[in-house]
């Protein structure tokens, strides 16, 4: 896909990537562009790879988290709601039960616990991944669309510290990548 | 230049096992590039004729629906032949056994994904959807049952000028909040699951729009490291939020019978016994759509046999606690030495609906007991042949509950008959050209198994491949 680019005078350059073939080769350049102390590269492949993400990403997933609070407040807006409609707004005698019969409470509770939770996971995960974004410079390069078919791409950032345009396109091709190409937003 | 480390040993990946001892999950010789082509030239290249002669039938019992709905809405309830004593008929029949047969969808997206099973990745897909679309033939039953569908919202807390509120300690009102929570994590999930594919479908896509509609829907997914990083994670917190949440779905579902009075509903055996038929009922399904789809878009390549046997297998297995289920209601009638309850039974087997009992054993109890031998679980046919007749059991099942258990409860007084009307059966089987005309769409414009899913059980390090 070739996004919209014209709009906005010369193109800026942003960064090198580099095709792998195999998902071996990709993960053993990776590695060693981390060795070589770069920290703004990313790995792209057709599907999850979990050498991959612990060697881009160093920290933990922070989902987890959100996902537990959206459960949270999930559950107290359920048991709130029911407390509140059946002892303060429509008190009912049903049965001879008590108002607050919070044992027949507790499955919409857990409804409402799962949906929040739910919800939390989902745009947390788009929120986390910075999506939706519709237009990145990645996508200006024609073979990148092989990413979601069977080809592996490593990305350095031309901001990190370390990237030196002639200098990083060598060591790229040193590790084995087909071709590298520039990024151009 | 700093010294460049040697990568470290790559640790095996517990999503990509490969036994050596079963037959294969897919059939040798494929690569990334050929799964990817295979199923995405599906949506991609041109409509099979026969697509729209299937759609255009489904279409055409859906249409039924709209005329049976029209002439329900104009003229009331009254056109069905549900009245005292049996007030809950064709439609919480048809309720209970549309949100049982999504069930399975779940099982096999959550349940077997946190359980590490790969065989899984080639059916979770229509699976999921098979799910979203028989939770909306459901929940169209309880909003037609209420005779004035249109005042539906009374059933949700929205703040109202009469000042008026649900009643929470109904199983009723559970239900509502069961139902509904499920429609959208299910939802959800499926969504979630499509997303790389969307973006796959998006970089392979010939003309402008279909790029532009995948390209829309897939919001800019890239595959890269800390996307999947993030995504593997959100998979395993909603398949960890829809397990329990399945078995709480038909669980409510049973506790609307369950906590009434009526012989035939008031047992506890019915929570368990209602999740393990729903299970059964949906793998029967999921065998019904897959075994004609392999067939027609010719990807027995990924449905192998080995999925079909598997399937059969969790077929067995609930059978048999649905079985343990019959079992248990005609011991617990004699046991707890209730009149009425005896009487329920001897109703079931020997009253005016007993061929609909006899029917519903050989369906579900006896026909099933085929599937112990290896040779019927071989036979693509024979399964097809069982999971219908598993399809019809489970919708008897139902039929037994709800009209035989109404129809004589306690007072001979107040015994009656049902006979349902043409309309009841119009609405019943239009409901199923809604789920077809659904599924068509959905295999048309989505693929129906998953992709980068499908890419993860190939080989871990794959050979260079065919220069492009």
């Amino acid at each position: 896909m070739t996004a919209a680019t014209g709009q906005s005078g010369p193109a800026r350059f942003v960064g090198l990537l580099a095709e792998f073939r195999t998902e071996a080769e990709l993960v053993s350049a990776a590695s060693a562009v981390r060795g070589a102390g770069f920290r703004r590269f990313d790995a792209f492949t057709p599907y999850p790879v979990e050498e991959l993400s612990q060697i881009v990403e160093s920290h933990h997933s922070r989902l987890p988290w959100l996902v537990f609070g959206g459960g949270v407040v999930g559950a107290i807006c359920g048991f709130t709601l029911q407390y509140w409609t059946a002892v303060k707004a429509y008190p009912m005698n049903i049965g001879g039960r008590p108002y607050d019969s919070w044992p027949s409470f507790i499955v919409v509770t857990f409804e409402t616990t799962i949906l929040f939770a739910a919800f939390a996971a989902v745009l947390g995960m788009l929120a986390l991944n910075g999506l939706p974004r519709p237009h990145h410079p990645l996508f200006n390069v024609p073979r990148f669309a092989l990413a979601s078919r069977d080809s592996y791409f490593l990305f350095v950032d031309a901001c990190d510290p370390r990237f030196d345009r002639a200098g990083t396109r060598e060591q790229l091709l040193g590790l084995a990548a087909m071709e590298v190409s520039d990024v151009e937003d | 230049m700093a010294e460049i480390p040697a990568p470290g040993p790559a640790r095996p990946n517990p999503a990509r096992p490969a036994p050596p001892t079963r037959p294969p999950l897919m059939a040798p010789g494929h690569t990334a590039a050929t799964v990817t082509d295979k199923i995405s030239a599906v949506v991609l290249t041109g409509t099979p004729k026969w697509w729209y002669a299937a759609f255009g039938g489904s279409f055409a019992i859906l249409m039924m629906l709209l005329y049976s709905l029209t002439m329900l809405f104009a003229k009331g309830i009254g056109i069905w032949g549900n009245n005292i004593p049996v007030g809950w008929a064709f439609d919480i029949i048809n309720f209970v056994w549309w949100i049982g047969i999504g069930h399975a969808g779940t099982l096999i997206s959550a349940i077997l994904l946190l359980l590490r099973q790969p065989w899984r990745n080639s059916i979770n897909r229509f699976a999921e959807a098979m799910t979203l679309f028989a939770v909306a033939c459901a929940g169209l039953f309880p909003l037609i049952h209420m005779g004035r569908a249109w005042r539906f919202y009374y059933l949700l807390p929205i703040p109202n000028t009469f000042g008026l509120w649900p009643q929470f300690r109904s199983p009723l009102m559970w239900d509502v909040f069961a139902v509904s929570t499920y429609a959208l994590v299910s939802l959800l999930f499926w969504f979630v699951g499509l997303i790389p594919d969307l973006a796959t479908l998006r970089d392979r896509a010939q003309s402008l729009l279909a790029q532009k509609l995948y390209g829309f829907l897939a919001m800019g997914w890239r595959g890269s490291a800390r996307h999947w990083h993030n995504y593997e994670m959100a998979s395993l917190m909603l398949a960890g939020l829809a397990t329990p949440l399945v078995v709480s779905v038909h669980t409510v579902v049973s506790f609307d019978f369950a906590a009434a009075q009526v012989p035939g509903w008031h047992a506890t055996i019915f929570p368990p016994y209602f999740v393990a038929g729903a299970i059964f009922a949906g793998f029967a399904m999921v065998i019904t759509l897959s075994v004609p789809l392999r067939v027609l878009f010719g990807l027995q390549d990924f449905i192998t046999m080995r999925h079909l046997q598997n399937m059969a297998k969790v077929m067995l297995a609930t059978g048999l606690i649905v079985a343990y289920g019959y079992a248990v209601e005609i011991f617990m009638a004699w046991y707890s030495g209730n009149r009425y309850e005896r009487f329920m039974i001897l109703n079931r087997v020997t009253g005016p609906y007993r061929y609909t009992w006899y029917a519903l054993i050989l369906c579900n109890v006896l026909v099933v007991q085929l599937l112990w031998s290896r040779r019927v679980r071989n036979s693509v046919t024979a399964l097809f042949i069982i999971a219908m007749f598993v399809n019809v059991g489970m919708w008897l099942e139902r039929f037994v509950i709800i009209v035989t258990s109404l129809h004589r409860d306690f007072l001979p007084s107040s015994w009656g008959m049902y006979h349902p009307t043409r309309f009841d059966f119009m609405t019943f089987f239009g409901t199923i050209g809604l789920f077809l005309s659904l599924m068509f769409l959905f295999i048309r414009f989505l693929p129906m198994i998953s992709i980068f899913e499908m890419r993860m059980i190939l080989p871990a390090s794959k050979p260079p491949e065919e220069p492009r």
